[in-house]
Formats: C-alpha cells, sequence, structure tokens
C-alpha cells in the first residue's frame, strides 16, 4: 500500500516508505566487502525463526487490550505464525512490553526477560514503554524499558494502532531474517546477549559472583 | 497397486536374497525405526498445521497464511525455531528425572504409536495380548509426566502434574474397559486379530454397544491427550503451562509433539477397534458396492478414518470450555465408569445370545 | 438531610454542618468512630469513598457515605488531624468493609495511619518506598533509580497494625500474612487471567483456596498526583488511560465535574451524542468482559468471537472521534468534533448485527453444559456482603442490589430514554455472567431510542480559554462499565485541582476476591476473577 503524503515536520514521507531499509544496508555492506555473508544454514534457520516467533502473553494496561485485538479475528497475526501465544517465558521467543512499566514492575519485567531463552527479542509498544510517555513526568513510572531491557523494535503511539503492532511483527521478521547464529555480534551491547541473574535475594549477580554461584550450584 | 506391504515385501525379498539373515534383520529394524521415527515427526507435523489452520476457521481467522504457500510450511518453520532454542538449565531441581520425564512421554508415545496398524500387514508391533500392551505402554507417559511436575521445582507444575495424575489414571479405566467390551466382540486381543474380525462388517454395526464404548472410548482418549474441555493439566488461564512451564527449546517441542501425536494415536486405534481400522467400508450382500470400495488402496482408508477423528477431537477442543477437576473426575467416576462397566456386560449378554 | 444531622449531633457535640455544601459534615477525630455507627445503624450502609487531602496544616480524610436501599441519599463526613508529621485516625473497617483497602490507600498515599486497622502494609507502592507522595512537599521529580529487586513475593511478610493497649498508649503489632507452613502459590503479576499485573498470593490447601492476599501497585502510574499539576483539558487525556476499557465514561465524569462546577450548560446534541458514546462503550466494555471470562474458562473460541464484534465499535469511533481504544472525544462544554455524517447509519446497522451475535453467544457459551456446570452455584456473593464491600455495579445488580447510577441520579440524557435496571438476584457467577449480556441489550434499547433524535445545534458549549474550576469541593458520580465511579475535586480556583480522586469500582471488586473464593478451587478463582471484570490501571491509577 502507497503512503499518502504526511504532514509530520521531523518525518519525511519517504522514511516511512521505507521499510527494507536493513536489508539494503547489509546489501551495501557486501558490496563493499564486508563480509555479512548470510550462510545458507542461517537463511534457513532465520526463516525458520521469523516465522515462528511465539509471543509471550504479558500486558500491563491499555496496550494490552490492542495486542489482543491483534490477535483476535480482525488483524489475526497467526497469518504470520505468530499466534501461539505462550504463558511461559521459558517458551516465548518475543515479549511484547504493551503498557507502562512502573518501578514496582520493572525487576518482575527484567526477570521476566531473564526467564526466556535465546533467542530472544523484545517489542516495546506504546509511548510508556519507548520513553514513558503521557507518563513521563510520574514518579513511579520507568522512562522506557530501554532502561531495563535490550529493545529490538519500538511502536510508538498511545495505543498503537493494530496496524502499527503488525507492522512492528514484520519489521522483527526483517531483522531477523538478517541475523548470523554461528557467529555472534561482536558489540555485545548490540546483541541481545545479557547474562543477568539474580540471587536468592534478588539483588542482581555481577559477572564474577555469577561464575561463582554456578560452579557452588554444581557442586550441590 | 498402491499398497505398501507390496513393496516391504520386496525390500524384504531383495535384501534377503542378498545379505545373510542376521544382516536383514538388522537392516530391516534400523529401516523399520527410522520409518516409525520419520512418519511420527510427520504425522506430528501435519496436525500441527492442521490443528492451526482448523481452529482459525473456527475463530474467523485465516490462520498461518504467509509462511509458504497457504501457510503449508509453518510447522517446519516451527520445528527449524524450536530446534535451535536454548535449552534453560534450571539451577535447584532434580536434573536426571527433568530428563527422565521427557523420554518417558515421548517412548509411551511412540511405543503406543508402533502399535498402530497403518494399512493392510503394515503393523509395528503385533501380539496376541495387543490391546493391553497399548493401555499398559500409553501409561508411561503419565509417569511422565508427574515426573515432570514434581521435578522442575516449581508449585504450578507441580499442581498440573498432581491434576494430570488424577485425570490421566482415572480415564485409562474407561477407555480400558470400553476397548475390552470390543475384544469381547472380537474374541481376540491380537490388534490385527481384531481388523481381520471386521472384514464383513465394522464393529461399529455389528452391535449397538459398540455405540456406546466408542462414544466412551472418545471421551476418555480425549481426555487421555490432555486436549480441551480436559486440558486442565496445562490449563493455560490457569496454571499458564501446566507441568511443562520450565521446559525450553527442544524439551518443550517434545512435550509439544507428544501431545499431538497422542491425539493421533487415540484416533487410530479408535479406528481400528471400532472402524474397522485399514478395511474399506462394507455391506454385506452388496458386493458391487465392496469391489469399489476394495480399489481405495488401505492405507487411505485407515488414515481418511483417524483424522476424521481427530477432526472430531479438534471439534470438541475448540467450542468447549474446560472442565474443573471435581467436575472431571465426577464424570468419569460416577458417569463413564459405571456406564462402560455394564455395557461390557451387556455386550457379552450380546455376544452369548446373538 | 436535617434529621441524619440532628441523629448525628446527638451521638457528637463536635459536628458540626459545612455551610457551603449542603451534604456535609464535618466531625472531631474524637468521635469519628461513634458518629459512623450510629450512621450505619441509621442505614448509611454504603461507603462510597473514601481520600485523603493534604492541606499543609492538616490532613484531611473525607467519606462519601449512601444508603443501599436509598442511594439518592449522600453524606459527606470529613474529619481531620493536625498531627502533619505523624496523623493517626480511628479506623472505619470495622463498620464499612469497603473501607479497608481505601484506608491503606490513604496510609500509602499520606502516610495516615489508621488505629485499630488490622492491615497497615503499603497498598500500590513497594515496602521500601521512601515517603508518601501525594503529600503536597513530597518531590514529584521522577528520580533515577530503577529497582532491580523483586518484592513480595514472600508469603511470611509482615503485616503492621497499630492498637491501643490498656493504658491508651499507641503499640504497633505485627503478624505474618500466611503461616509458616502454607503452600502460597503467586497468582501474577504477569499471569495470563489477572486482567493486568495484579499480584494474587493465593494460599491452597490441594486445589482448594484458602486465603487470598490481593497485591496491587504493579502499574500504579502517579495520575493523581500527575493532574494536581496539570491543567483541567490536559486531565482529560490521562482519565481514558487509567479503565481504558470505559474511558469515555470517566472522561465523562470529569468533565461533568468541571462542567457543573464552573455553571456551564452542555448543548443537547453534545449531551445525546454524550449517551451514545458512553453506551457504545459499555457494550465494548461488557463484550470485552464477557470474551475474557470465557477465554478464562478455556473457551478462546468465545474470546474471538467477543473481540470480533468488539472491533465494530471501534470502527463507529475512530469514524467519529479518531481513536480507537481511546477515544478521545469529549471536552470540557460538549464533545471535541461533531459526528461523521455515517455515524448514524453505522450505529443502525450495528444494533440488529449485535442482537443476532448475542443469540449466538447464548448458543455457544451460555447453553453449554460444561460452562453452566461450572458457573451455577459458585462464586456466591450475598446481597448484604456487596454493599459492605461497596460492590456496585453489575456484579452489585448480581446480587440484587438496586445501586444503577444512570437510575439514581440520571445524567446526560438518560432521564430521557427508556430503559430497566437488569437485576438479579442470585449473586452466583451465572448471574454476574448474565447480567452483562443483558445489560448489553439494555445499552442498545437506549441507542436504538436516542440516534434518531440526536438534535440540531451546537455541540459544544463556549468555555472560557483558560479553565479555572471555582473554589470548592465537587464530587460526580457516573455509571461506568464496572459500577460506581466518581470523581473527587477540590479547587482553589487555579487552573489546575488542588487534590483529585478517582473512585475506582475495579478496586472494590478486587477486595471481594477473598470473601468470595474461600473455599473454591483454582479454576474458580479465575471464573469469578474474570466475572467481576476488573480492570488493574483502574485500581493503581
Amino acid at each position: 500500500m502507497e503512503v499518502k503524503d504526511i504532514k509530520i515536520k521531523s518525518m519525511k514521507t519517504e522514511d516511512f516508505r521505507d521499510n527494507e531499509s536493513l536489508q539494503k544496508y547489509i546489501d551495501e555492506l557486501e558490496k563493499g566487502g564486508v563480509g555479512i555473508k548470510v550462510a545458507p544454514l542461517d537463511k534457513v534457520i532465520n526463516w525458520g525463526r521469523s516465522y515462528s516467533v511465539w509471543p509471550l502473553t504479558f500486558a500491563t494496561s491499555c496496550c494490552g487490550i490492542e495486542f489482543m485485538c491483534v490477535a483476535a479475528a480482525r488483524h489475526d497475526f497467526a497469518r504470520f505464525g505468530f499466534e501461539v501465544t505462550r504463558n511461559s517465558p521459558r517458551q516465548a521467543d518475543v515479549i511484547f512490553v504493551s503498557g507502562t512499566i512502573t518501578k514496582k514492575m520493572a525487576p518482575v519485567l527484567r526477570r521476566l526477560y531473564d526467564e526466556m531463552s535465546e533467542p530472544k527479542y523484545v517489542i516495546a509498544v506504546g509511548g510508556c514503554t519507548v520513553s514513558g510517555g503521557p507518563f513521563k513526568s510520574s514518579y513511579h513510572v520507568v522512562e522506557g524499558v530501554d532502561k531495563i531491557i535490550p529493545v529490538d523494535v519500538y511502536v510508538p503511539g498511545c495505543p498503537p494502532r493494530p496496524e502499527a503492532m503488525l507492522y512492528a511483527m514484520m519489521q522483527l521478521q526483517r531483522k531477523i531474517r538478517v541475523e548470523s547464529i554461528f557467529k555472534m555480534p561482536k558489540n555485545p551491547e548490540k546483541g541481545s546477549v545479557i547474562l543477568s541473574k539474580y540471587n536468592s535475594d534478588g539483588t542482581l549477580v555481577t559477572p564474577e559472583s555469577e561464575t561463582k554461584q554456578i560452579v557452588e550450584g554444581g557442586a550441590e | 497397486m498402491l499398497e505398501v506391504g507390496g513393496i516391504l515385501s520386496w525390500i524384504h525379498e531383495a535384501l534377503s536374497s542378498a545379505c545373510p539373515e542376521w544382516l536383514t534383520l538388522l537392516i530391516e529394524y534400523v529401516l523399520i525405526g527410522v520409518g516409525f521415527l520419520a512418519l511420527y515427526a510427520l504425522i506430528a507435523l501435519i496436525l500441527i498445521l492442521l490443528e492451526r489452520k482448523i481452529c482459525a476457521y473456527y475463530q474467523c481467522r485465516l490462520g498461518p497464511m504467509r509462511a509458504g504457500f497457504w501457510g503449508l510450511l509453518q510447522p517446519l518453520a516451527d520445528m527449524f525455531k524450536i530446534l535451535m532454542k536454548e535449552i534453560i538449565p534450571l539451577l535447584k531441581n532434580d536434573k536426571f528425572l527433568f530428563f527422565t520425564a521427557l523420554f518417558l512421554v515421548i517412548m509411551g508415545s511412540l511405543c503406543t504409536f508402533g502399535a498402530l496398524e497403518f494399512s493392510k500387514d503394515l503393523i509395528g508391533i503385533d501380539f496376541n495380548v495387543g490391546v493391553f500392551y497399548v493401555l499398559a505402554i500409553s501409561s508411561l507417559g503419565v509417569l511422565g509426566i508427574l515426573l515432570a511436575g514434581w521435578s522442575s521445582n516449581n508449585k504450578y507444575t507441580m499442581i498440573g502434574a498432581m491434576r494430570a495424575g488424577a485425570q490421566l489414571v482415572s480415564y485409562e479405566l474407561s477407555s480400558g474397559l470400553s476397548l475390552l467390551a470390543i475384544v469381547i466382540l472380537g474374541g481376540t486381543m491380537q490388534l490385527s486379530g481384531l481388523i481381520e474380525a471386521q472384514s464383513e462388517l465394522w464393529f461399529l454395526f455389528q452391535s449397538p454397544f459398540t455405540w456406546i464404548a466408542m462414544v466412551i472410548y472418545l471421551i476418555a482418549g480425549h481426555a487421555e491427550t490432555n486436549r480441551g474441555p480436559f486440558d486442565l493439566p496445562e490449563a493455560e488461564s490457569e496454571l499458564t503451562a501446566g507441568y511443562h512451564i520450565e521446559y525450553s527449546g527442544i524439551t518443550f517441542g517434545l512435550f509439544y509433539v507428544g501431545e499431538y501425536v497422542n491425539m493421533f494415536t487415540i484416533a487410530g486405534i479408535g479406528t481400528m477397534v471400532f472402524l474397522g481400522g485399514w478395511q474399506p467400508l462394507h455391506i454385506p450382500g452388496a458386493d458391487a458396492f465392496n469391489e469399489i470400495m476394495n480399489m481405495i488402496p488401505t492405507w487411505l482408508w485407515f488414515f481418511a478414518k483417524a483424522f476424521a477423528l481427530v477432526m472430531l477431537s479438534l471439534w470438541v477442543r475448540w467450542s468447549f470450555p474446560r472442565l474443573r477437576i471435581d467436575q472431571l473426575l465426577h464424570l468419569e467416576w460416577k458417569i463413564l465408569m459405571p456406564i462402560s462397566l455394564l455395557n461390557m456386560l451387556l455386550m457379552a449378554l450380546w455376544v452369548a445370545y446373538f | 438531610m436535617e434529621k441524619t444531622l440532628k441523629m448525628i449531633q446527638s451521638v457528637s457535640s463536635s459536628c458540626t454542618k459545612i455551610e457551603a455544601a449542603d451534604v456535609m459534615v464535618s466531625v472531631d477525630k474524637k468521635d469519628l468512630h461513634k458518629v459512623c455507627e450510629a450512621l450505619y445503624k441509621d442505614g448509611w450502609d454504603y461507603l462510597i469513598n473514601l481520600n485523603a487531602i493534604d492541606n499543609v496544616e492538616n490532613i484531611e480524610i473525607v467519606y462519601h457515605i449512601s444508603k443501599s436501599a436509598d442511594m439518592e441519599k449522600f453524606l459527606v463526613l470529613k474529619t481531620n488531624t493536625t498531627d502533619v508529621e505523624n496523623p493517626i485516625i480511628e479506623t472505619v473497617s470495622d463498620i464499612w468493609k469497603s473501607a479497608n483497602l481505601y484506608e491503606r490507600e490513604a496510609y500509602d498515599f499520606f502516610g495516615v495511619r489508621f488505629l485499630n486497622h488490622p492491615d497497615m502494609r503499603r497498598l500500590f507502592l513497594r515496602p521500601d518506598w521512601v515517603g508518601y507522595p501525594l503529600r503536597k512537599n513530597y518531590d514529584n521529580t521522577p528520580n533515577e533509580g530503577i529497582p532491580s529487586k523483586v518484592h513480595d513475593m514472600d508469603a511470611c511478610e509482615d503485616v503492621p497494625s497499630i492498637t491501643l493497649d490498656r493504658h491508651g498508649e499507641i503499640v504497633e503489632n505485627h503478624t505474618n500474612l500466611f503461616g509458616r507452613n502454607e503452600y502460597v502459590v503467586n497468582f501474577g503479576p504477569q499471569h495470563p487471567s489477572t486482567h493486568g499485573v495484579l499480584h494474587l498470593r493465593v494460599s491452597l490447601d490441594g486445589e482448594m483456596i484458602k486465603k487470598i492476599d490481593p497485591n496491587f501497585g504493579y502499574i500504579h502510574r502517579g495520575i493523581e498526583k500527575m493532574m494536581e499539576s496539570m491543567t483541567y483539558p490536559q486531565m482529560l487525556y490521562l482519565t481514558e488511560r487509567f479503565d481504558y476499557l470505559c474511558g469515555s465514561m470517566n472522561r465523562h465524569a470529569l468533565c461533568m465535574c468541571v462542567e457543573k462546577a464552573m455553571g456551564i450548560e452542555i448543548p443537547k446534541r453534545a449531551e445525546y451524542i454524550r449517551t451514545i458514546f458512553d453506551e457504545l462503550n459499555r457494550i465494548a466494555s461488557h463484550l470485552l468482559g464477557w470474551a475474557c471470562m470465557c477465554n478464562d474458562m478455556g473457551s478462546i473460541t468465545a474470546f474471538i468471537y467477543g473481540m470480533r464484534d468488539r472491533e465494530k465499535i471501534m470502527d463507529i469511533f475512530q469514524e467519529t472521534a479518531g481513536g480507537r481504544l481511546m477515544v478521545n472525544y469529549y471536552v470540557i462544554g460538549g464533545v471535541a468534533q461533531d459526528i461523521h455524517p455515517n455515524f448514524v447509519n453505522r450505529v443502525k446497522e450495528f444494533i440488529p448485527y449485535l442482537r443476532k451475535m448475542i443469540k449466538e453467544y447464548h448458543t455457544l457459551f451460555t447453553g453449554n453444559p460444561i460452562a453452566r456446570g461450572r458457573m451455577i452455584n459458585c462464586g456466591f456473593l450475598k446481597k448484604e456482603d456487596a454493599v459492605a464491600l461497596g460492590m456496585s455495579g453489575p456484579n452489585g445488580r448480581a446480587s440484587g442490589w438496586h445501586c444503577d447510577v444512570r437510575k439514581i441520579a440520571p445524567y446526560a440524557a438518560y432521564s430521557e430514554v427508556d430503559f430497566k435496571e437488569i437485576l438479579h438476584d442470585g449473586g452466583d457467577t451465572i448471574d454476574r455472567y448474565m447480567i452483562r449480556l443483558e445489560e448489553i441489550e439494555e445499552s442498545l434499547k437506549i441507542i436504538e431510542q436516542l440516534i434518531d433524535k440526536i438534535p440540531e445545534g451546537d455541540f459544544r458549549a463556549k468555555v472560557p480559554a483558560i479553565v479555572k474550576v471555582p473554589e470548592g469541593e465537587y464530587y460526580q458520580r457516573v455509571e461506568n462499565a464496572r459500577g460506581d465511579f466518581g470523581v473527587y475535586l477540590k479547587s482553589t480556583g487555579d487552573k489546575s485541582p488542588y487534590r483529585i480522586h478517582f473512585r475506582s469500582p475495579s478496586l472494590v471488586a478486587v477486595s471481594g476476591l477473598d470473601p468470595i473464593c474461600k473455599d473454591t478451587k483454582i479454576a474458580d478463582l479465575i471464573m469469578i476473577g474474570g466475572s467481576l471484570d476488573y480492570v488493574i490501571p483502574c485500581i493503581d491509577r
């Protein structure tokens, strides 16, 4: 569908039409001789991953209702193979952070993210999760979930329309398709690997004490 | 002809003419094993797609559309994804039992699957107490689920496992009793013998009590596969994911596959004992009609009937709300069990006097 | 009113009527408990709302009380304490059960401790939170620190309470929330059927439920505090965001509150449009409530059907207002823009469609033997309990309590339409289930009567550019899809309110979980939770 001319000061219409920039960027790099070749096996697995992104049923507020609309008959994200919503974070691939994250909820969200198995993706749905949104000036709201967990796709809106969420999913698919499985990204901040664990008393485990704990756990 | 049995005997002859006997047997065993596993996986993939498409149509949706034409490659995508997913090691759980549970579930499912007669002369495990074998081996899965729930060290899985234990043990009774009613009618416990006995007429049409047995078997079998309205051990909205919360990646995938194949196995056994297995539809006396029916390959008959029963199960699954645990046990112990006991008695009288 | 005043004055001499308002009574904090007891005996058994105000020199507690048998009666009781550092006021939670959570909220936000209250934990904020955010001297600026520790998962949590000992000294008592050997399961904060981020700690005996302790605040966004620094038109946008399912109705409440206070007469056309939008919103909310309840009971197909038909309402909304879930349509003085030319036709098409679909729902789900078997005779709520807990709305009406604000104090165009207040007297889950489907049909009737009669004229009254509400206290009730929703507004004549408080019908619904679910099973808890149809962000605000 062609996007009509839009009237937003900070954004050009071309930017709206541009969906494939990630792929183009990769192509450009390849032409320049930078080895981001996606191996055939990678391609197959990426194809599988991109069509089977199972979301965790996670909703804190308004955007959760729109998430339900995406799952329901009219918008139906099952068409992309996303409909197997898992309630257990161990089995989910993507977490739609739909709704405001407050300071009481933040550690819970972090724990949920840590409980998910790799590869895992995060979509920040709605203004609140992108930046705090309408509640930015509140004392109890986290200003953007990217302060807690790494985010793959941001969906602005309050709440975003279901179409926007479908678009976010498609962008996530595009992102998955250029992944390399056998070569981990060199910059750990950009990738989805962030190691963190909680001690039994709930405090964050630093990398040094973590290795220690695993050894202790093994000795048990 | 399109019969598979012919191809198999051709392979057997070709092999035994070229190799000594022990090598022939070895190669055949390996071939059979590989063949069964392939079929097992294939049926799981087909069922996953089938369920997702059918459930979508029940719900006025389209279901998977993008992965391959009309979403046909969707289960493959799921398979690649789940094979490459991380398996999370837990800190404080019983690791040995945690993984044993998984294999018990898959073993139970696979061994029961082996007892199906897919077409004429194509049966993996066939011996004189086949019905007992099916009943016994399919309860391995219960043990697996109980262990899975217990060893995960999680309160939800614990509740799920306890529910599963209570449910599966109870429902095995009435499914067993309804199978025994058929054993009375057929006069043999061998599964292939039971199918032979239906060459003239399916059991369903031989006695009115078969209908009762079949309805009870389908309800109990549906309950044994842990699918809605009997999906209490998983109970998505209550226990989040039930007994397999802590399983991730392919460990969860095996539970997922096992559930689907169990559904097919239950339908397959139902087909064999009530609907004549691979036997074509015969009407005594109408020879021309019977001849036409015989033209259709036997494996097609089997799969058509089995998938028809699977469809029935999906229909129930997607239109009923979930039962509560006391209602579930009430249904079994106070309704289905007495009926199936009575049915067995009536069946015996029927066999004795007609 | 005079009679009640005399009755109160006979109990306590400190009682004075506040001149500015006709239903406000001020009472000394020493006599509070006595007065409340006397009021309760006189039939004032429904505590609508309890909130605190920080007046800098004192802290004021405001009680809104009504009679369940005669809901038009309305009384505002006020008391205050000048001890701002360590305010202590006697509890009324032994008189009105619903005060239990309200008082905890007052403690959480203002630090007011209630004497003899059994459970003085924080309601919303984390136990280690410093300060009381709705105090005027609280620093509202967002601080950077994000806690990393998950709290409130411990079953043996310490429950403080304060009582007077024999000598009249205040002593602090500590008890444990659950026993050491109880099997406590955490439902939530992230659970598919808690309808948001509600955290229930459930003590189980096998499958049987022994005790439920709800824990809120996972979506507490500090809306009330934020609103104190916002102008009135800005505030409107946040009203839709705490109870997103009946956003229009909440917005209606605040609009009406401000309009009444400023004496703005809104045009008839706007009133009609607002009524139609309210009812459409109620239908959408009930449909979603129905769908989610079916989903909780394991029928996913019913869930999808409900959501499918809800989309039609969303279409109507977005054509006129531009928004789907957040309609953002009402403004002070009327509505933001005129209705779309298609609006009337669309609504007229929708009414017969939904009637047909409701029949389908009944065949699909209501008539299902499993569904009936689970809902009938399960989750009883007696009328007296509903009143004591303040559980108004569909849940109260399912227990036979006549509590529809649209009938009791008609607002907008409700006095001009003919509709029935659905009352059931069973009080079990199927009554709560049926009442929602029947209310959808009543709402359709209301819309049908209004849709052809939308008068011509302005859709918006003239409103001053800067909205300033005259000094005073205002309370406005509306019937939203969950019950008696109220806005309490205290203004000092400024362009932003001094204190604003919302009475959430969902909060009382959750407080009813423990009494209703006792000795039922886990599956029933989920189903009853679905039938109570609460929205968590509305509780937490």
